[in-house]
């Protein structure tokens, strides 16, 4: 059996575990509502057309705008529908609209000429839009990096206060071991915000906000990729930080530093959406490129060679954290006594390998 | 064809504290070998360092001739000292995931799994997670989670702690089969009376430094000053004033005593028949414990 292999049993197990950990569903299970309601109850709440109760001679003009028409006999009993709230609105003689506390916008409009309108630039994202998308793509990275690291290190934890690991040890390389669950942090987190993904993409399909898909669609292809090498990194990270515990107690202190990693590019992509210099300094820097460089293409500020280069620097980075976690966790593993100092790991491996 | 697993000249340090020195010594086929010493006199440390757990700083182990490699390895069973599985699995999943982790495929991680668990008693508890069981049932998991891939060698640290006498008979039987089968079985204990009645080799270490080795009825010739033990009608104490006898023990009509070594006792035998009716006179062989103490000293 080689490396391979040996990653493939550990990702399985971790898996396995996962799948049937009720903290886990549970959590998905509302990531998942949370996406569904926000995606199609926005369009829902806010109505669709009025219904206008009017009679048959002011009626042309409100059909024509796509409303809901009930055409009453006179006046009086146009009022006495809206007074009943059997329609949002009615439009008497006059012509004036009728309702009960909300001037209704679409009958209003139906009603009144608007001056044509020409946009320059079409492309242009809603301010709106512009700010919420930051916001979902830092979050959804900041999110997922942050649980499914903690359960990456916790799960090392396990195997060391229960000491399993001698025997995990003795059976394969210590490398398979952090290879493995990587790879099943990768697979459980991406798993997780494809689903997520899906749902929120039918809901804005239900509640009929298919522009703003299109929009994002680029954006998007190019968070997948970052994402997953920008997890991978944190993931090393967070495996290495679980090795240097000694008990699930000692987690906070020696997780620290990977916290400050997560959370710093969080709130200066949160913060600094809006300047660009900042913005291209960040979709640059391997902590913060995974949300910072889609969002540059959303806005369409970058040029089409800066996703890649960034992406390179990605890689590189996270090799060399991939790397360098291998050797933090090979020489803390086997540590049980207390906690294991950077500098002791770094320095001593102890098996052989 | 025997396959005996070596040490030899095995080093190794914590800082600059040395817990090994110049270890070496043998585990044969199909022989059960009690490895012995005081708390922190390295046999913990030995035993990583033949699962390469630990890396030796000098010395080798080797397998059969040659020097042991990751492969031979998956092919031991190792139980450490401090004990563990994952208490959120089944014991069911996990032993057979071990076996997996082993080498075995799916189908025959299963079967042996299945088998296991009933020949240690843990058939009808297997589908409950490991936390849920006693510390005697999660210890004839670990016992199960050692065997699971039918290995080759056996090295098991203190394999009979926290067993109710039921379950040491259990995996005294289980371990007795492997080495039968034709497997080294290697086992520490601090249990000496345990190890006394298990073991056909010994060995003792002390400080890291490897005292006595050898089968267990070599060590007692070899580390036995003759010693008998005599008992008369009357009071023995005049045993005291013959030539060449050490008094080890004198209770009333009861008498140990040791005789320098290559000396004739009988002379001893004449000298009490001549004083009255013998009841017992015969030969003292030590326990195991007072090799132990003899050695480690």
């Amino acid at each position: 059996m080689n490396v391979t292999q040996a990653t493939r049993l550990v990702a399985e197990r971790e898996i396995r575990v996962k799948l049937r950990d009720r903290t886990f569903l549970f959590g998905t299970l509302f990531f998942l509502l949370i996406a569904a309601a926000g995606t199609i109850l926005p369009p829902l709440f806010s109505g669709g057309p009025s219904t206008v109760a009017v009679t048959e001679s002011l009626a042309a003009p409100l059909r024509a705008a796509g409303l809901e028409v009930r055409v009453v006999p006179d006046d009086r009993a146009a009022e006495q529908a809206v007074r009943d709230d059997d329609v949002d609105a009615a439009v008497v003689t006059g012509p004036a609209v009728l309702a009960m506390d909300d001037a209704p916008d679409d009958v209003v409009r139906a009603l009144s000429t608007q001056p044509t309108v020409r946009l320059l630039d079409p492309d242009a994202v809603d301010p709106v839009v512009a700010f919420l998308v930051p916001f979902v793509f830092a979050f959804v990275f900041f999110i997922t990096s942050q649980t499914f690291g903690v359960q990456i290190a916790q799960s090392v934890i396990e195997e060391k206060q229960t000491r399993i690991v001698e025997i995990l040890v003795a059976a394969v390389p210590v490398r398979a071991l952090l290879a493995g669950k990587v790879v099943a942090g990768a697979i459980l987190a991406f798993a997780q915000i494809a689903l997520i993904a899906v749902v929120a993409v039918l809901g804005l399909q239900i509640g009929d906000s298919g522009g703003l898909l299109s929009l994002l669609a680029p954006a998007i292809g190019w968070f997948v990729p970052f994402f997953l090498i920008g997890f991978v990194l944190l993931a090393a990270m967070w495996a290495a930080a679980g090795a240097l515990a000694n008990r699930q107690e000692d987690i906070a202190a020696v997780s620290t530093p990977v916290q400050l990693a997560v959370m710093l590019p969080f709130f200066a992509v949160i913060f600094l959406n809006d300047n660009a210099t900042a913005m291209r300094v960040l979709s640059y820097l391997p902590f913060s490129s995974p949300t910072a460089m889609p969002l540059r293409l959303f806005t369409g500020d970058a040029a089409g060679w800066e996703p890649i280069v960034s992406l390179v620097l990605l890689v590189l980075a996270a090799g060399a954290f991939l790397l360098a976690g291998a050797r933090v966790y090979e020489g803390s593993l086997l540590r049980t006594n207390g906690r294991t100092s950077l500098r002791t790991a770094w320095r001593e491996r102890e098996t052989i390998g | 064809m025997t396959r005996t697993l070596r040490l030899d000249g095995v080093d190794r340090s914590f800082g600059d504290r040395q817990v090994l020195r110049n270890v070496s010594f043998e585990v044969s086929a199909g022989r059960m070998t009690g490895f012995v010493g005081a708390n922190g006199a390295g046999k913990t440390t030995t035993m990583r360092i033949i699962l390469g757990v630990l890396a030796p700083d000098a010395g080798e182990v080797s397998w059969g001739g040659t020097t042991l490699t990751r492969q031979d390895r998956r092919r031991f069973g190792y139980m450490p000292e401090e004990r563990g599985l994952y208490p959120k699995m089944t014991t069911r999943e996990q032993v057979a995931y071990l076996g997996r982790l082993h080498g075995l495929d799916a189908a025959a991680a299963r079967r042996s799994t299945d088998a296991l668990l009933d020949r240690v008693g843990l058939g009808e508890r297997g589908d409950d997670l490991l936390e849920t069981l006693s510390l005697g049932n999660q210890q004839r998991a670990q016992i199960a989670a050692a065997l699971v891939h039918d290995p080759e060698v056996l090295v098991l640290d203190e394999p009979f702690s926290g067993l109710d006498p039921l379950a040491v008979e259990t995996v005294v039987a289980v371990l007795r089969e492997r080495a039968s089968a034709g497997a080294p079985v290697l086992f520490s204990s601090h249990q000496l009376d345990v190890v006394e009645r298990l073991c056909d080799d010994l060995v003792i270490i002390g400080d890291g430094v490897i005292r006595a080795a050898g089968s267990r009825q070599q060590l007692r010739d070899s580390y036995t000053v003759p010693r008998f033990e005599l008992v008369v009608e009357h009071d023995a104490g005049w045993v005291r004033d013959h030539p060449g006898v050490t008094l080890v023990e004198l209770d009333g009509a009861r008498v140990v005593f040791d005789l320098p070594a290559g000396t004739d006792e009988q002379p001893v035998l004449r000298a009490a028949l001549a004083r009255g009716p013998v009841r017992a006179f015969r030969p003292v062989s030590p326990s195991l414990t007072e090799i132990f103490r003899e050695v480690t000293q």
